[in-house]
């Protein structure tokens, strides 16, 4: 067997670094070619997938109107008595990957004899990895009748439906009136499911799911796909679009298993303009208002799921934009102001979290199982210190578009808090910053299926969540870097 | 009298008379169709060049229309004529949906039209989500397929008056009109599309296509409204067996006709409204002119 020695290696790794740059960065300018259509839809339609996403899985205008349709074009023939009866109308979706992962951590220290005490490190670990599978399912059950399936599983296999929803579209032939029913994404003009960012930082838009350190409210997640009913209005060209959906305020999980009898409401409008030759440039907002559990009954001390009461409130709001620059640069901001009550700033919520920080399985609150959230029991008070906690958060998403084979995203994000949960604590805690740089390249896409090779940096700074030594906490200073094979069929 | 080789000769020789341009069909090329490059349109206060809707071709038409423009894209070969009409082939410069007398070239306009109302029935979504500078560019584009756009002009609009009240009597009068032009050979006397030519209907490149049936619900090709209807049927489709009416038809009489149609329409109309209290019957194919 040859071994190369490490002057020869090294050799060969320089030599081989015009070629990566060259298969990285020149091969897919001249070999991008026109992207064909992904599974699924592109099947059925026999448009490219170029047609419905700027890049896949992000949606064009006109992907967001066929989504909006009840993924319907509107040609009569949407219907699947219309299809071959062989048509099915599904994809699967995995993404092998190499990763490297960076993070601080509190390492135990040695002298002779054992652990001598602590210290913060850099712990970098690199290999092959897995993402999850998304199995997605979708499509028309019948004239604007229509369906999305997603069980999804993660790296391990284990199962949950991240998407079940049935819609009703066009009711009273009025594409003002359509209704959807069951766990489904919420209506983010900028949409977490559809980023194409796929590191553990990069894959979700923090200000969808900051919440404030300490804070218990699970539930102010706009990145988690909710269970609800949802109303859905845009006008006949998707130029205008409105929503207001009922959710239940338990972050998507099954089984009633937190505060069932608490609601949510999150309401979007945006609008879009013709801008001519800057093509369609569109400006909205949202709002979420609820209401979530503090309480929950218990027995032998531990909580009972689904009895949560004592209901506080919080809200989300913001602005969402989605200009272009032309056909080939397009550029996201969304800003979140958002507060919780007071209550939740000190940790009451999510009693009977299935996994509390630091993987404590919780099966009570801190009172019987420290690490676990805390259970805002009759006769607890707050401290006179505890205020509604507020923050503000800005998403800047930039992407260039050299073909719908070729994409560049840059990301940052920028999580402010303005009003701490506990007097005293200092006002940049929980601070993040984000940075997510990706390139992504689909050498080729069919009907049938579609493979991107992805190339993604991303880092995560937060102050004062990072490990704690003695009495010196860090902040949170995490990077990655992953080259991913993300293949659809 | 000629010998067997003057016959050959002459037999080759007209084969390939008729074959030659056939052969030069399928020799267009993308230079040939890039040497037209500077056409333009001119529609809804845009000026559309043709370098400006290659991006938007290749991303959004190409799969179906190809990247010759010939209708030939990547799943046209899929497409069931029965069920979805092969794509258009730009390079004939032929369009169902006009403004313009049958066998003239569309106008821009409707072309623009087209391609934000989609084709009902077809794979051609509403592409309405264009911009207008968009639309406008893809105009230009598709033109630039056919040299037809070199060498002719387009027709002039046909000039639609303006629409009548609706009364029985041109409800009537429109039924009238459908039993003597005979629509009902393709339609169907209740107009659901069952005529007994219906099976025969091929279009102008033998593929089998479809009669309207009025009674569907599904909107025509070319728009929904009463002004469409009128104008389909004065431009007829061209590529289809449709002919335009224009030279057999008064102005009144296609007006009556539209009502006429209207009442095998599902949606909600006056017209349906008024046939309920009539009790119109359907035509009858076999009565002498004039006695429906």
């Amino acid at each position: 067997m040859h071994v190369l020695s490490r002057p020869s290696l090294r050799k060969v790794i320089h030599s081989a670094i015009p070629f990566i740059a060259f298969t990285v960065f020149v091969l897919p300018l001249v070999l991008s070619e026109p992207a064909h259509a992904i599974p699924a839809f592109a099947r059925k339609y026999g448009l490219r997938c170029s047609a419905c996403h700027e890049t896949w899985p992000i949606l064009n205008n006109f992907g967001l109107k066929f989504r909006d349709n009840g993924y319907q074009i509107m040609d009569d023939r949407d219907a699947p008595i219309w299809q071959n009866p062989s048509y099915w109308p599904a994809t699967f979706r995995m993404t092998p990957l190499w990763h490297r992962f960076s993070n601080l951590q509190a390492v135990d220290t040695y002298a002779a004899g054992g652990v001598s005490g602590a210290a913060i490190q850099r712990i970098t670990s690199t290999g092959v990895d897995l993402s999850g599978l998304d199995f997605l399912t979708g499509g028309t059950l019948y004239k604007n009748i229509s369906f999305f399936l997603t069980p999804s599983a993660d790296s391990t296999g284990a199962f949950h439906f991240e998407t079940a929803a049935t819609r009703f579209d066009n009711l009273f032939g009025s594409t003002w009136l359509n209704v959807k029913v069951g766990k489904f994404e919420l209506n983010n003009l900028l949409s977490e499911k559809r980023e194409v960012g796929l590191t553990g930082d990069g894959g979700e838009y923090q200000t969808y799911h900051f919440i404030p350190v300490g804070d218990g409210n699970i539930f102010g997640q706009m990145g988690d796909n909710q269970l609800g009913i949802e109303y859905l209005g845009h006008s006949y060209n998707d130029r205008t679009r409105v929503s207001a959906a009922l959710l239940d305020s338990d972050d998507g999980n099954v089984n009633l298993t937190l505060g069932s009898n608490s609601y949510t409401g999150f309401f979007t409008f945006d609008q879009a303009f013709d801008a001519g030759k800057w093509d369609v440039q569109r400006v909205g907002a949202y709002a979420m208002v609820g209401q979530a559990a503090t309480y929950y009954k218990t027995t032998g001390g531990v909580p009972i799921p689904g009895s949560g009461v004592n209901n506080q409130s919080f809200s989300r709001i913001g602005l969402t934009t989605l200009f272009y620059l032309g056909p080939h640069f397009d550029f996201s901001f969304v800003t979140q102001h958002g507060q919780d009550n007071a209550w939740f700033g000190q940790g009451y919520g999510d009693a009977v979290a299935t996994d509390g920080n630091g993987g404590v399985t919780c099966t009570g609150p801190t009172a019987t199982t420290p690490g676990c959230p805390p259970n805002a029991t009759p006769g607890t008070t707050l401290p006179v210190t505890a205020r509604a906690p507020i923050w503000n958060g800005y998403t800047m998403e930039a992407r260039y578009i050299y073909s719908p084979q070729l994409i560049f995203i840059g990301r940052f994000e920028a999580e402010r808090m303005q009003q701490q949960a506990t007097l005293g604590v200092p006002q940049n805690l929980g601070n993040i910053n984000l940075w997510d740089i990706i390139a992504r390249w689909n050498p080729f896409m069919t009907n049938r299926a579609g493979l991107a090779l992805q190339a993604e940096y991303t880092v995560l700074h937060q102050i004062g969540t990072g490990p704690t030594v003695g009495l010196t906490t860090a902040n949170l200073n995490e990077n990655e870097l992953l080259l991913a094979t993300d293949f659809d069929f | 009298m000629r010998t067997a080789l003057q016959k050959w000769a002459l037999a080759v020789g007209a084969a390939a008379f008729f074959a030659l341009p056939l052969v030069a069909r399928a020799q267009v090329t993308t230079v040939e169709i890039g040497s037209r490059d500077n056409i333009e349109s001119h529609v809804d206060g845009y000026t559309g060049h043709v370098k400006d809707a290659a991006y938007d071709y290749r991303r959004y038409c190409v799969s179906c229309h190809g990247p010759l423009g010939d209708g030939n894209g990547e799943v046209a070969a899929w497409f069931d004529p029965a069920m979805w009409p092969k794509p258009r082939d730009f390079q004939l410069g032929i369009f169902k949906c006009r403004s313009t007398p049958s066998g003239t070239l569309p106008v821009d306009q409707d072309l623009f039209d087209t391609i934000a109302r989609g084709m009902d029935r077809s794979a051609m979504p509403p592409w309405s989500q264009f911009t207008r500078y968009q639309r406008a560019n893809l105009v230009a584009y598709i033109k630039h397929f056919s040299p037809r756009f070199v060498s002719e002009k387009p027709g002039t609009p046909i000039t639609i008056p303006a629409e009548p009240e609706v009364t029985p009597e041109r409800i009537k009068a429109g039924r009238d009109v459908f039993a003597r032009v005979q629509c009902w050979k393709c339609h169907g006397v209740q107009g659901m599309g069952n005529g007994p030519s219906a099976a025969t209907l091929t279009d102008d490149q033998g593929r089998p296509i479809e009669a309207f049936n009025f009674t569907s619900g599904a909107r025509p090709k070319c728009g929904d409204t009463d002004r469409d209807i009128y104008r389909i049927f004065m431009t007829g489709l061209d590529g289809t067996p449709m002919p335009s009416f224009a030279d057999n038809i008064k102005p009144d009489e296609a007006w009556d006709l539209v009502f006429y149609l209207r009442t095998f329409m599902p949606q909600p109309s006056k017209e349906r409204e008024l046939a309920k209290t009539m009790h119109l019957e359907p035509v009858n194919p076999n009565a002498p002119a004039g006695q429906q």
